[in-house]
């Protein structure tokens, strides 16, 4: 499974000046395709909370965080703000996952396709794995199910390989399971 | 027409379509309306959407998200490679496998044996023939 946001743990202090010999170091985990925009993300968040820029900053580390258990699946909730065409706002959404890279990738396609907000206008907040019982939504509690059982209703039957894929086929296909 | 698969834990499934196709695998947990989480003896556990599924008549006894062991030994008890192979489905993929696998001088013996077959066939047919006309 690859994916399309990683997610990094990038560490970053202001260069020291005589005033002061040893400034505090902050670290962020943050979401992005790759290291270099790992880094840019960085400043870009540490412009917003204290006095300093890439400038007259330096980069201490910069880590990539892997999933620890990418076999259980989990309830990811995911707090957001976002800047849609008339303001900013803050969202709280649920996915369920396998790993926490996938839940953020669900979130930037989905935020992208019900409120037509892109990746840049999207800054995640926090987000945490939930315990079943405090999750908030329906879509998300209706499969807390230890005994789920669905039909797979319509059955597209489709060539196992693109190579075999035609444009025109003898026969209507079939449908059902 | 009322189904008679459905997906749910335990549900023995074959695989359509990428890197793992024509495997058997247990649909060991559901993820979402998309995506269920998958596990063979075979491979590590991982997610697999449904379009990748086709889900067989076979299902087998297992908590959600049995640990590898438990999971080998369900599908031991529940007899299912065996229950696969004499059904017909899992006969017809044997024969597809077979054909596919051939080199030339097997589809020589064939294309003989058929010969053979269609002759003995033939005889048969002849001797009822003669003794509805004669």
């Amino acid at each position: 499974m690859s994916y399309k946001y990683h997610q990094f743990q990038v560490v970053g202090r202001g260069l020291p000046t005589e005033t002061d010999e040893q400034p505090k170091i902050y670290r962020m985990k943050l979401w992005a395709t790759n290291e270099v925009r790992a880094k840019s993300k960085f400043w870009y968040y540490l412009r917003k909370l204290k006095k300093v820029k890439k400038s007259n900053g330096q980069m201490l580390a910069i880590n990539e965080i892997f999933e620890k258990n990418p076999t259980t699946i989990k309830n990811y909730g995911i707090w957001l703000r976002y800047q849609s065409r008339t303001g900013y706002h803050n969202m709280y959404k649920e996915y369920r996952d396998t790993t926490l890279n996938g839940a953020i990738e669900q979130m930037y396609t989905e935020m992208a396709s019900r409120h037509r907000v892109r990746h840049h206008c999207i800054q995640v907040i926090k987000t945490a794995t939930i315990p079943a019982k405090l999750c908030k939504r329906e879509s998300t509690k209706q499969f807390h199910n230890s005994k789920i059982k669905f039909p797979l209703v319509f059955k597209k039957v489709r060539p196992p390989t693109r190579k075999l894929k035609t444009t025109y086929k003898a026969s209507r296909p079939n449908l059902f399971v | 027409m009322p189904f008679k698969r459905y997906v749910e834990i335990g549900r023995v499934a074959l695989v359509n379509y990428g890197k793992d196709y024509g495997k058997l695998v247990v649909i060991v947990d559901v993820i979402d309306q998309n995506r269920a989480l998958v596990d063979a003896p075979d491979m590590v556990r991982g997610q697999m959407n449904f379009k990748r599924l086709t889900l067989t008549d076979i299902k087998i006894d297992i908590k959600r998200v049995p640990n590898k062991k438990t999971l080998v030994a369900a599908l031991e008890a529940a007899d299912v490679k065996n229950k696969w192979e004499s059904s017909s489905w899992g006969r017809k993929l044997i024969v597809q496998k077979k054909r596919a696998s051939l080199n030339d001088f097997d589809r020589f013996k064939i294309m003989l044996a058929k010969i053979k077959k269609a002759g003995v066939v033939r005889q048969e047919l002849s001797k009822l023939k003669k003794e509805t006309t004669c």
